[in-house]
């Protein structure tokens, strides 16, 4: 009986262990099999790709920067808008409506919907609503106006860095408004009491006590968010235009690591092939840095508590 | 110590006080707009485009009347009924393993990873499986498209499972080891059978997830205008048909675009309902993207 139990047990747990085994093996097959397929690349090129600022497949040049430009472009300014409304967001849920936790709620989930909407939806909608819609009410009165500032100096099409930038702020949103809303929901109330006790007003408790508080969570918050703008694919596909560039003109076609990947991957041999798959490499290994930052960011904060996500 | 709080409210901190309140505000519009704008746009512009036979016959070529997107319903269920019959095994195995054996060093690794891996782009995955099986047998196959999707489904099994097993209270599994059940009966009976509920929710969750997948399908399995005849040749799917039609010069593709794109739309509130109809009340909490 006793023996019996033992080896039912040992079974168990033999099985079990091969299933998050297997996560492991997948995590480190990733990186293995995309450093195989991209080896002839990393031997040509060596280094250089990362920095290589061409990109011409026909003459075999081929050079990464200009995609991670476009994604360092594109993310920046998803960040730049997404993030202080997904704070905002954050705050209003968490803060304001403390005492209404069913509205919150409700809020939240409608919010949450927003992350559940497949991103080629987003691209559909860019495509044919938010081009049309920015070109014609935000790019070409900035252009009027500002043109003399190269970031707005280029002749606005729709498909280009700006509006890319634009949906992946709406896609991001969700992330991060939802871990900010969690990490800011483990705040103690003592030390927002502290502050009320002092005479300090409603946004004095929020911007001096709960956000200093909470600021690494938030920045694990932060860091998704750019997670997800980084690896984002298919919208960013639709509207960016896929021309690799260079170029502080905000309404310029461009491209970014993911965009190229799916682009141009079904025309491609060879080298060509090859350094594609390298650019994979690359956002893999920029995505693996990107979560294991935010993880351990979000982990300082939420010790204890646990956090969905 | 020196407090720099000033001792009453002064005109200033009232207006900078209303002013965050405003902005505030002015984000949660900000952050729902776009929610209403695409779901409202999708149903405008995608109904008059649905009709039985949009439905249910294939694909024709450019311009020529009475499309349909038959084929890419059935590729997209095919596909992600292959990525599950791969990922569920794996993922609640290991999602127990994270739960019942969270004081392993092999748990918290891979459950570290697991949160990795849900982070992670999914044209990596894509690509990962183009160059493991595309690459080697030369065929593009709702196969290739099933195991990509089994990867992206894989960390949100695993992750809402071992959440959903650690809120089952410790007491029923003391209670039952105490009657000289087995660990491992415990472990299949007790435990299991308390957090089903969430298991459920996580498989319908990574389900509604890999349906609205594009680009790890689009690299594996890419896309075709015909029934598939066998999982291993190329099989069309609703999000890559949206992606070709969408970026296509014919407003005909267009509009059968918008009308794939409000099939997508519903089949993922069906899942997302089932959600909240299987879901239990502790697991409320518990996220779509997870």
């Amino acid at each position: 009986m006793q023996f019996r139990q033992l080896r039912g047990d040992t079974i168990l747990k033999i099985i079990l262990a091969v299933a998050s085994l297997f996560i492991i093996v997948l995590v480190v097959g990733l990186a293995v099999e995309l450093s195989l397929g991209s080896a002839s690349s990393i031997f040509k090129f060596g280094p250089g790709f990362l920095i290589g600022s061409n990109w011409e497949p026909s003459q075999n040049v081929l050079g990464a920067l200009p995609f991670i430009y476009g994604t360092l472009l594109t993310s920046a300014i998803a960040i730049l808008i997404g993030f202080p409304i997904s704070l905002g967001v954050a705050i209003f849920i968490s803060e304001k409506l403390k005492s209404h936790q069913t509205f919150g709620f409700m809020l939240g989930t409608i919010i949450d919907l927003l992350a559940a909407v497949p991103s080629v939806i987003y691209g559909l909608w860019g495509v044919f609503i938010l081009i049309p819609f920015l070109r014609d009410y935000v790019e070409k009165p900035l252009h009027n106006s500002f043109g003399f500032i190269p970031l707005f100096s280029g002749h606005p099409f729709g498909y280009d860095f700006f509006t890319a930038g634009v949906i992946l702020a709406i896609m991001i949103i969700p992330t991060m408004s939802a871990v900010s809303r969690d990490v800011l929901s483990v705040v103690p109330n003592s030390q927002r009491e502290a502050m009320y006790s002092l005479g300090a007003t409603d946004w004095e408790v929020t911007g001096k006590t709960v956000l200093p508080y909470a600021r690494s969570g938030i920045f694990g918050a932060f860091i998704l968010g750019l997670g997800r703008a980084f690896g984002e694919t298919m919208a960013v596909t639709m509207v960016i235009g896929n021309i690799p560039s260079i170029s502080s003109n905000l309404f310029s076609a461009g491209a970014t690591l993911s965009s190229i990947i799916a682009n141009d991957f079904s025309e491609s041999t060879g080298i060509f092939q090859s350094s594609i798959i390298e650019l994979g490499l690359i956002l893999f290994f920029v995505a693996l840095l990107i979560n294991v930052l935010a993880r351990l960011l979000l982990w300082r904060v939420t010790r204890g508590t646990r956090v969905k996500f | 110590m020196k407090s720099n709080l000033p001792t009453s409210i002064s005109l200033w901190r009232k207006i900078v006080n209303k002013l965050m309140t405003v902005l505030v505000l002015v984000a949660v519009v900000l952050a729902v707009i776009p929610l209403i704008l695409i779901l409202g746009d999708v149903f405008v512009r995608g109904a008059p485009a649905i009709s039985i036979g949009f439905l249910t016959h294939l694909p024709t070529p450019v311009d020529v009347p009475g499309g349909g997107i038959a084929n890419a319903i059935i590729g997209t269920f095919t596909m992600v009924g292959i990525a599950s019959l791969i990922s569920v095994p794996i993922g609640i195995g290991a999602g127990i393993f994270f739960s019942e054996w969270s004081n392993s060093k092999l748990a918290t690794i891979s459950g570290f990873m697991n949160d990795v891996l849900t982070g992670f782009p999914s044209i990596v995955l894509g690509l990962f499986v183009f160059v493991i099986l595309v690459l080697t047998t030369k065929q593009f196959s709702a196969f290739a498209g099933g195991l990509a999707l089994s990867f992206v489904m894989l960390p949100i099994i695993a992750r809402t499972t071992s959440e959903s097993l650690r809120l089952v209270p410790m007491t029923l599994r003391e209670a039952s080891m105490a009657l000289g059940v087995p660990r491992w009966k415990t472990v299949l009976r007790i435990v299991i059978s308390t957090g089903k509920n969430g298991l459920l929710t996580g498989i319908l969750l990574a389900v509604a997830r890999a349906t609205g997948e594009t680009a790890p399908i689009l690299l594996t399995a890419s896309t075709s205008q015909y029934f598939a005849k066998s999982i291993f040749q190329p099989t069309a799917s609703l999000t890559v048909l949206i992606y070709n039609y969408a970026t296509s010069a014919s407003t005909s593709w267009q509009t059968q675009a918008w009308g794939a794109a409000l099939v997508l739309i519903l089949i993922m509130l069906g899942l997302n309902l089932l959600v909240k109809l299987t879901v239990g009340r502790n697991l409320a909490g518990t996220r779509a993207e997870l």
